[in-house]
């Protein structure tokens, strides 16, 4: 008899709460709301080639795979976020370390595609290589919900990234050069393993403890935040690392400059097998001092006014 | 004849925004208790800087002239006279001595930015905007000065990560009616047609103030601003 009260108290309740849902759904379904209830974010799209991502889609990925550090939210506040080091991106502040566009620009579609898939070396971001490309879109898309600025603002154009040019003993001293100049070793230190003199006291944009990147560290599978292959060393301190220390080089390096700083850069990574390394090896394995002026060919590491010329022999010379 | 039109011309161009525009608002800016001790600035790791400071310089967080007046204060309208257009000429940001120069600048939407490098060492220039973009770049010596522009208003603190002492603000208003305060604490809003305008005068640690003043005609307002220091 009381089990049988019991089952009849929650059926008065169930229907209750069945009741008060119809009539919301019907009150959703009524006419003068509109053609469509209002949504808790505006939706989003994003272009991957021939794929279309749609945010609306994203949602329970989003909850399952990426809400535990990135937030809800996404205001990088996941219940996971205390943990982590360095934090979960902010979605909202739609600042972003890999881009191929310039500094404080929106990175494109196809720049979050690839972060999603590749992950972030020396983070907690793992590498997402199991969603489809599907998936990955439309978490591109609903990751643009955060913020307005994609309403507002069109991401900037791809850099222009000029042919590689041989790499040559010649190509390396002249790196090595720049990265005395341009003062890359006050963070990335003499020798890129990240010890610099201004190491110790970096922080990012939310004022936490950042390290710079050791180049010295981890063999063949070594990667860099922002991809592996040379053009992508290029593209980060061309575009620069946004929202952390590393500043953009775009108006202070001249194309084929900054692929003699790429050649350089590959033989900080002394236990990685590359051709610069090869290279280096063949040259007796010492970089010999570069000089400012040579002979041939005609760099012009301090002449910014006309860097048209050698840097069309150079891309040409590349190509072949 | 061809001089003395011009003369007079030139004399009208001149005169006339006085006798427009008459109001003004100024005052000063002080503060009540004991501010923080600034801090020396060690820049032994960049020896270029460190031998142009002797004795070297302390942060600028909170700087006082005599009689307790404040510096670095931005006063501005912030309500009553926003302006469409921004100035014609930049404005110039300066690091010499790994110090920015002036610690802040102010500057309309849009309005140019000049940063310039007079070091012998290289500097990033990394404006930590939150509403307008955040770009960071790098500025070797010899370097061309970087033009950049920002389209929304808001008050932008300015780092060089490699040297991290290095601290300014960029406060972008969407007025040209402003003031900054020098050590004597002075500011000086002229050119105000009559109206009712809210002055906010805003101080890097000790946050915002505002007043509501009106302007009747050619006349000067007297309005004094008074903060409390931070103990810590």
């Amino acid at each position: 008899m009381n089990s049988l009260k019991r089952v009849h108290f929650f059926s008065v309740i169930l229907n209750f709460v069945l009741a008060a849902g119809i009539s919301v759904a019907r009150a959703q379904d009524a006419p003068d709301v509109g053609p469509h209830p209002p949504e808790p974010l505006k939706a989003m799209e994003s272009h991957i080639g021939n794929v279309t991502g749609h945010s609306r889609d994203a949602k329970l990925d989003y909850r399952r795979y990426c809400a535990g550090c990135h937030g809800d939210l996404g205001d990088g506040n996941g219940e996971n976020a205390v943990w982590l080091d360095p934090k979960p991106r902010d979605f909202t502040m739609a600042t972003f370390k890999c881009r191929s566009t310039v500094t404080g620009m929106l990175p494109t579609d196809q720049d979050l595609f690839n972060t999603i898939a590749r992950g972030l070396t020396n983070s907690n971001m793992p590498i997402w290589n199991t969603f489809t490309k599907q998936q990955r879109a439309d978490l591109v898309a609903y990751i643009k919900t955060f913020s307005p600025r994609w309403e507002k603002e069109k991401p900037g154009d791809p850099i222009k990234i000029p042919t590689e040019p041989p790499v040559t003993i010649e190509s390396i001293a002249h790196g090595k050069a720049l990265y005395t100049k341009l003062e890359c070793w006050k963070c990335h230190g003499p020798q890129g393993k990240g010890d610099g003199p201004s190491a110790a006291t970096l922080t990012d944009s939310k004022d936490q403890p950042i390290r710079p990147y050791n180049f010295t560290a981890g063999g063949d599978d070594s990667r860099f935040k922002c991809g592996s292959t040379n053009a992508d060393i290029y593209k980060i301190f061309i575009t620069g690392v946004d929202g952390t220390p590393m500043p953009s080089f775009a108006d202070v390096i001249q194309p084929n400059d900054a692929w003699d700083l790429v050649h350089f850069l590959r033989t900080l990574q002394v236990k990685r097998h590359s051709k610069e390394n090869e290279v280096l090896k063949a040259a007796g394995g010492k970089i010999p001092p570069y000089n400012e002026t040579p002979s041939t060919p005609p760099a012009s590491p301090n002449n910014s006014a006309a860097p048209a010329s050698p840097s069309e022999n150079r891309t040409a010379g590349g190509g072949n | 004849m061809r001089t003395s039109k011009f003369g007079v011309a030139v004399l009208i161009a001149t005169l006339c925004p006085a006798l427009m525009f008459g109001g003004t608002i100024s005052g000063k800016v002080t503060y009540t208790g004991t501010p923080v001790k600034q801090k020396p600035i060690d820049m032994s790791k960049e020896p270029s800087c460190a031998k142009q400071h002797n004795p070297p310089i302390t942060t600028e967080t909170v700087v006082t002239g005599s009689n307790n007046t404040l510096e670095n204060v931005v006063v501005y309208i912030s309500a009553g006279a926003d302006d469409a257009n921004a100035p014609a000429q930049a404005v110039t940001f300066t690091q010499k001595g790994c110090q920015y120069t002036p610690h802040v600048i102010a500057l309309h939407t849009g309005q140019e930015l000049q940063v310039v490098n007079a070091d012998q060492t290289s500097h990033n220039i990394h404006p930590l905007a939150k509403v307008n973009r955040e770009w960071n770049k790098s500025q070797p010596p010899g370097s061309p000065n970087i033009q950049e522009k920002f389209d929304q208003p808001e008050f932008i603190s300015v780092k060089c990560n490699i040297h991290p002492w290095m601290h300014g603000w960029f406060a972008v208003l969407k007025t040209n009616h402003v003031s900054i305060s020098k050590d004597d604490g002075a500011f000086s809003l002229p050119n105000l047609p009559a109206g009712k305008y809210t002055v906010t005068a805003w101080h890097e640690d000790y946050g915002t103030q505002t007043q509501e003043v009106t302007i009747t005609g050619n006349e000067t307002k007297a309005i004094d601003f008074s903060f409390k220091a931070k103990a810590y």
